[in-house]
């Protein structure tokens, strides 16, 4: 084929049909800021989110006359035999004092009052799932279900406690501000698509007719539409870098002097700023490309 | 010139199922032929029924009949804008019913059309608008640049090449519309109401162009209710009604080797326009 008869082509209907290309391009500019916004503010807040989710752990206590044999049969358990962990941490009775002690000031006055440390040596199990910690608890704790009373799977273990209030809590806080968040990018991406594609649409309406002749010329199908595709991939490509362009100067101005002093802004798992640009390039020329010769096959069927 | 009778409703009549290879004297393949041709729309209203015809190459033919008779059914169904419901339609002897929708417009290629309402695409100059008939086909940009002037001169449209469609008259538009069905030489030229938008002098300059172009060699096919203008004209005329063909008649009464110039002159004393004023 000839690209540079259909760039020419294309190029002359854009500017022959300056309004509806304009309007067209405001589109996508528009629909490519709110997401540039919203992406990042979405990553923080799921990322956010799991950092909380982080924090649900199982202790096992152990009982403090607890023999090297059984602590080595309880680790091997933990690491190999038990669903959903993700990694397990000892921690003795001196770590635990010391921790308590970074945690409160003033309770090694009583601890010497005590004049021995009533802390038990702990391993700490991360799950992997969060969602599924009680699997967790389940392989360590039989309960009986006649009397309510429980009883370990193992010897040598003091209590095992995953700070259930807590874990529920922080578990259906983050898994509804995480389903919030992406059913809201969701319909925001939905939106950007339909947006923009309805535009489009009615650019190409409004030359509909333009497009009855060509076929009755004997135009095939390709030869009509590549002009459409390349017409829309320069508005979206101008739509998107017009974008970045604001998304820049606003990332600049606002959003950099600002990430020093809030936590969300400066969040680690936050996209890196040329890989949004990417992002929104890519998909702001791709979603103008395909809605043009998607569109475009309505009005080529005669 | 007296109507005959009803006696062309099958043009030709032979057994089903023999392929139409028995040809008219003097011609080849015929260009057009309509095999028992029905078309019935979705609505359940008939555009045409049960219409046969065969149209020689070079052939000059009208086809007429008042609105909604059919006339644009059959212009359809050879551009394969429409499928017939049932029957064959054959174009140079190539069953169209058997071209496949992506080699259509190849076909089209083929077929010079030229419309009531011209179709000028109205954001390219009258120069771009026929070139973009040959930039179709995929002409080199050089031959393009040679025969676009070629073609608008002939249409008496050498002055108007950068102007846009809305700046022309209408008979200028219509002139513009013909270049381009005829820049590329197509064997076949339909024509749906070519006159119907204007005024009998501008008709007759356009008739008169479609007129030199079949004289090239070129089979034309005009579709018209302007029944004074057919019955001067005196070429084929096959009329249709309702979907049906009631009247195809060869007719004798013109020298088919009559010139443009003849032609016109004659056309003119006979609508009763009299001066010899010839737009080209």
């Amino acid at each position: 084929m000839r690209p540079g008869f259909f760039l020419k082509e294309a190029i002359r209907a854009l500017s022959r049909n300056a309004a509806p290309s304009l309007a067209a391009m405001l589109t996508v500019l528009l629909t490519a800021l709110v997401l540039g916004v919203f992406i990042p503010v979405v990553q923080a807040t799921t990322g956010t989110a799991n950092q909380v989710r982080n924090r649900v752990v199982v202790n096992v206590y152990l009982q403090d006359n607890i023999t090297p044999q059984q602590q080595n049969d309880l680790r091997n358990k933990l690491n190999t035999g038990t669903p959903n962990v993700k990694s397990v941490q000892y921690i003795s009775k001196d770590q635990a004092l010391k921790e308590l002690q970074a945690k409160r000031k003033g309770t090694s006055e009583a601890i010497q009052l005590l004049g021995s440390n009533p802390l038990p040596a702990t391993y700490r199990v991360v799950p992997r799932d969060p969602g599924k910690v009680q699997d967790i608890v389940n392989a360590l704790v039989n309960v009986d279900p006649a009397s309510g009373k429980q009883t370990y799977t193992m010897a040598g273990i003091d209590k095992v406690a995953n700070r259930e209030s807590d874990t529920k809590k922080i578990l259906s806080a983050t898994s509804l501000v995480k389903t919030l968040t992406a059913s809201m990018a969701a319909l925001l991406v939905l939106a950007s698509i339909a947006l923009i594609a309805n535009t489009i649409r009615l650019s190409i309406f409004a030359r509909r007719r333009e497009v009855e002749v060509m076929k009755l010329v004997g135009a095939t199908n390709w030869f009509i539409r590549w002009p459409f595709v390349i017409e829309g991939v320069i508005v979206g490509f101008m739509g998107g870098v017009l974008a970045v362009l604001v998304l820049w100067v606003i990332k600049d101005t606002l959003v950099d002097p600002l990430s020093d002093k809030f936590a969300l802004i400066a969040a680690p798992n936050t996209i890196q700023f040329p890989a949004l640009i990417a992002v929104l390039l890519v998909s702001c020329v791709a979603v103008s490309a395909i809605g043009s010769g998607l569109t475009l096959r309505r009005f080529l069927r005669v | 010139m007296a109507t005959p009778p009803i006696t062309h409703l099958r043009v030709h009549d032979r057994p089903i199922g023999e392929r139409p290879r028995k040809q008219p004297q003097g011609r080849n393949v015929p260009v057009v032929e309509f095999d028992d041709v029905t078309k019935v729309y979705d609505g359940g209203s008939v555009g045409l029924e049960r219409v046969s015809m065969r149209i020689g190459r070079g052939d000059f033919v009208f086809l007429v009949g008042p609105t909604g008779c059919g006339k644009s059914t059959c212009m359809r169904l050879l551009m394969k804008e429409i499928d017939p419901s049932e029957g064959h339609i054959s174009i140079a002897g190539r069953n169209i019913g058997e071209i496949p929708r992506g080699r259509v417009p190849f076909l089209r290629r083929n077929i010079g059309v030229v419309f009531q309402d011209y179709k000028l695409l109205p954001n390219r100059t009258v120069y771009a608008n026929v070139a973009y008939a040959l930039e179709v086909i995929g002409e080199p940009r050089q031959s393009i640049r040679r025969k676009v002037p070629d073609i608008l001169r002939l249409v008496g449209l050498s002055t108007k090449l950068h102007n846009y469609p809305d700046e022309l008259s209408g008979g200028e538009q219509q002139r513009v519309s013909i270049a381009r069905a005829f820049v590329n030489h197509p064997p076949l030229l339909l024509c749906d109401e070519p006159t119907g938008n204007l005024d009998p002098e501008t008709s007759i300059g356009i008739m008169q162009l479609i007129y030199r172009i079949n004289r090239t060699g070129t089979t034309v096919l005009v579709a018209t209710h302007d029944r004074e203008m057919v019955d001067k004209m005196r070429r084929r005329v096959i009329e249709l009604s309702e979907g049906r063909i009631i009247r195809d008649q060869v007719s004798g009464l013109y020298r088919p080797d009559e010139s443009t110039k003849e032609f016109a002159i004659r056309l003119r004393g006979e609508l009763g326009i009299g001066d010899e004023g010839n737009p080209n």
